[in-house]
């Protein structure tokens, strides 16, 4: 470094988060007798234009070759004040951001002594970091125009259409038969009473008929390698035992199939054929064989399916088949689960029969369900579902495992509304039966949900009580009595109800904690994919590139979900239409004269980015800037300090560590 | 104890730890100020050099805080974190130091969690009293 060091520091107030702690301006005057600092002002905002400004000016000013930025996390605006350094007329990665709201003022603001001299402190080990920061640059990379969309419900559907109608190439993954995802199981929806697969099916068509949408169905993705703007992903297609290029979709097969199995479609109240659509509009409409259940391939016996497929596209022989894609950005779309109601074990659900899932109840109240849209109670007959008696009473209760430390914490966000419609199912049903609901609170928040919550609860057969229910009782009949204390009233009341329906809560689905490892993305408390910023990036995650839509970045409704999906394209879009990604700045770099060639940083880069070379004699490491993504592992296993990285040398930490460890001495 | 405040280096990958910290300072979850954070882009990226440099310079602890394990965003970054920590960790037993290094793992959203553990961490480095390497 021959030049002289020339810092500006600028300290921002963001109005009082920072400024209502600690005194900016005194911190300024402290801060400009340190060594290299030129000018060091406070400013009310330093992210507005004439905060900005202010750097600009004071670049050229006082010619500065490095800038201090004390302001919100680099998390937040690293960007606008590389980008206004870069007005200035220096290199960007000349500026140095030292976060003294979230990791000072917002955690300290009882002490706030303390916590001026915490800001001091980390100005100093900014201004000896700074000194030996270096001008830095970024390469670009064009991106592959084609989005991988996983999960093929409303959100993936929403997702998928908007990107294909744009015009980039969508590769649509569904694990189950068919898309459609949990709307294709719903009634109805909320507030407004929509036919759920009438307003569904259309979007269902228009995924399979659009020639920019390739509809993977009945796989998984089972690998991503690669990096934003360039994924490679293989996908596991799941052994079908069926030909689909030669299936015409007939279904002789599911007709003379001879085996009956529970359908997960129907919530186990229904029955499936060990060859299968998982419904009736099933997109594509190819069927698959169960090797689980199929007799064939359990026993050895049967083969009725290949007798009567009149194409010849059964084949039993079928094995997974693995296909790569090549594309630019990613959208996670998986959906929710139930919570596992056996787990409630007060509830019975598992050991009573007529302890049924809100789910259970869509499907028994759909046309195309197990008993044809009538509400019975659930009887078995030799092990198998038949429909009971029409019941007098029926008990919805909210809230099964929400906002329950001992299960979920978090509110479905889902169940009020749902309950208040399943109410509406039973009572236009069934006119004469009497329905109460056992709710913690009605949140009716969203639009036309209040107003169905009025017409609800104006209805005459209609009860709201205000409690959670104890444990639940069956009675010889299969009726269920339990006590529930009304919070309302202060009473204890007993309730007999014939069906009671559990308002589950709702998870993410199964396997979604594999998926976000192979994608590298954070997750929530809940186990939901962790979006980037709460309010302002809702669908980005930590990974460029790659997007969450719908409930998997936590629970929403069905128009929540088309939004949260629309956004997700949107934003996948812009990415992919920018054509480029900047690589990072920060790569690993190599001291040759140093470096002697001994390998440990092969051993630790997980991107195979380092090779070993040799260079005049002398076995030297070599970093490939283009696979490289700036961990920085090599460069903090390498025992000579041969293997630097850029904004992240050993020098620059070293001199923040010392610093830090050393507090405000001046 | 009266007046011994220990001072503490955190280390922070920009992914998870850091953002869990910064979630800290969003929720407004309070803990001691005389925890400083230097911000990594992996935990795999500090050397026992930058630790010992810690203590030698005048901390009183040092905090190692990375992704949990599978969720690292350079995929297998905070594995070797962790076994340089235990090489470490064995030498700085040796050295009567082993309790002042600590490592934890603190996601993007344990905010709480954060504020937790630097509440801990701080309280056992009071218990242990000064490090005062210049004297020893």
């Amino acid at each position: 470094m021959v030049d002289e060091v020339r810092i500006g520091v600028y300290i921002c107030h963001c109005g009082k988060n920072i400024g209502g702690v600690i005194s900016p301006k005194r911190v300024a005057e402290h801060v400009s007798r340190f060594p290299n600092v030129v000018v060091a002002s406070d400013y009310l905002y330093m992210c507005s234009s004439p905060g900005q400004a202010l750097i600009e000016e004071d670049i050229r000013k006082h010619n500065l070759n490095r800038v201090i930025v004390a302001a919100c996390s680099p998390r937040m605006h690293e960007p606008t004040f590389q980008a206004a350094v870069a007005r200035g007329g220096l290199n960007p990665y000349l500026l140095e951001m030292v976060n003294i709201r979230e990791h000072a003022t917002w955690v300290h603001e009882h002490e706030p002594e303390e916590a001026e001299r915490k800001v001091i402190g980390l100005i100093r080990a900014a201004v000896e970091r700074a000194r030996h920061l270096y001008p830095l640059e970024v390469a670009k990379f064009p991106v592959v125009k084609s989005v991988l969309v996983i999960g093929g419900g409303i959100a993936g559907i929403r997702a998928s259409l908007d990107l294909a109608k744009a015009g980039f190439k969508v590769y649509l993954v569904e694990r189950k038969q068919s898309i459609g995802g949990r709307m294709a199981q719903l009634d109805k929806t909320f507030p407004t009473l929509d036919c759920s697969q009438c307003i569904l099916t259309p979007m269902m068509v228009d995924v399979a008929n659009h020639p920019n949408i390739e509809l993977i169905a009945y796989s998984e993705v089972e690998e991503i390698d690669g990096r934003p703007g360039d994924f490679k992903v293989k996908i596991k297609m799941k052994p079908r035992y069926v030909d689909w290029d030669k299936c015409t979709g007939c279904g002789t097969c599911v007709e003379k199939c001879p085996w009956r199995v529970p359908s997960e479609f129907d919530e186990g109240l229904g029955y499936r054929k060990a060859i299968y659509f998982e419904f009736p509009q099933a997109i594509p409409r190819r069927p698959v064989i169960d090797p689980e259940h199929c007799l064939y391939l359990t026993k050895g016996i049967c083969r009725v399916c290949e007798r009567f497929c009149p194409v010849g596209a059964i084949m039993f022989e079928d094995k997974p088949r693995y296909v790569e894609v090549n594309v630019g950005a990613i959208i996670v779309a998986t959906g929710y689960d139930l919570y596992d109601m056996t787990k409630l074990h007060e509830y019975g659900y598992g050991r009573y029969r007529n302890v049924i899932t809100g789910m259970q109840l869509e499907r028994l109240s759909s046309a195309g369900g197990p008993t044809g849209g009538r509400i019975t109670t659930i009887e078995y007959e030799r092990g198998r579902f038949k429909p009971g008696k029409t019941p007098k009473t029926v008990a919805l209760i909210l809230c099964a495992g929400s906002r329950d430390e001992r299960h979920v914490r978090y509110c479905c966000r889902i169940g009020c509304m749902a309950a208040l419609k399943h109410a509406y199912y039973i009572a236009h049903a069934l006119p004469d039966s009497k329905i109460i609901i056992c709710y913690t609170d009605i949140r009716a928040f969203g639009k036309g949900f209040e107003e169905f919550y009025q017409r609800i609860r104006s209805l005459p057969n209609v009860y709201f009580i205000r409690g959670r229910p104890m444990e639940i009782i069956e009675n010889k009949d299969g009726s269920l009595t339990f006590d529930v204390y009304d919070s309302n009233i202060n009473r204890m009341i007993r309730v007999t109800a014939d069906l009671v329906v559990l308002e589950t809560a709702l998870v993410p689905p199964k396997g979604f904690e594999e998926l976000r490892q192979k994608l590298k993305i954070s997750c929530d408390p809940g186990g939901f994919g962790l979006e980037l910023h709460p309010k302002l990036k809702p669908v980005e995650t930590t990974v460029d590139g790659i997007y969450l839509a719908g409930f998997i970045q936590g629970p929403k409704d069905i128009p929540d979900t088309v939004a949260h999906a629309g956004a997700a394209a949107a934003a996948a879009a812009s990415f992919l239409a920018k054509g480029y990604v900047e690589s990072t700045p920060y790569l690993a770099t190599v001291d040759e004269d140093i470096c002697s060639g001994c390998a440990l940083c092969v051993s630790v880069c997980p991107y195979d980015a380092i090779s070993i070379v040799v260079k005049d004699g002398k076995r030297v490491a070599q970093v490939d800037s283009v696979k490289c993504k700036g961990c920085g592992a090599c460069a903090g296993t390498c025992p000579s300090g041969a293997m630097q990285q850029h904004y992240f040398t050993d020098r620059q930490i070293m001199a923040e560590v010392a610093a830090l460890a050393e507090g405000v001495v001046a | 104890m009266s007046g011994f405040e220990p001072k503490i280096v955190v280390f922070a990958c920009n992914w998870c730890s850091y953002a869990g910290i910064d979630l800290a300072g969003t929720s407004r979850i309070e803990y001691p100020p005389n925890v400083s954070v230097v911000r990594v882009m992996c935990s795999s990226r500090v050397t026992p050099e930058m630790v010992l440099k810690a203590l030698q310079r005048g901390a009183d602890g040092v905090l190692i805080t990375g992704c949990h394990p599978g969720d690292c965003h350079y995929i297998t970054g905070n594995y070797n974190t962790l076994r340089r920590y235990y090489l470490l960790k064995r030498i700085l037993n040796e050295l009567g130091l082993g309790e002042r290094v600590h490592l934890e793992w603190i996601s993007a959203s344990e905010g709480e969690r954060f504020a937790k553990v630097a509440h801990e961490f701080v309280e056992r480095i009071r218990k242990l009293g000064p490090l005062r390497i210049e004297e020893v």
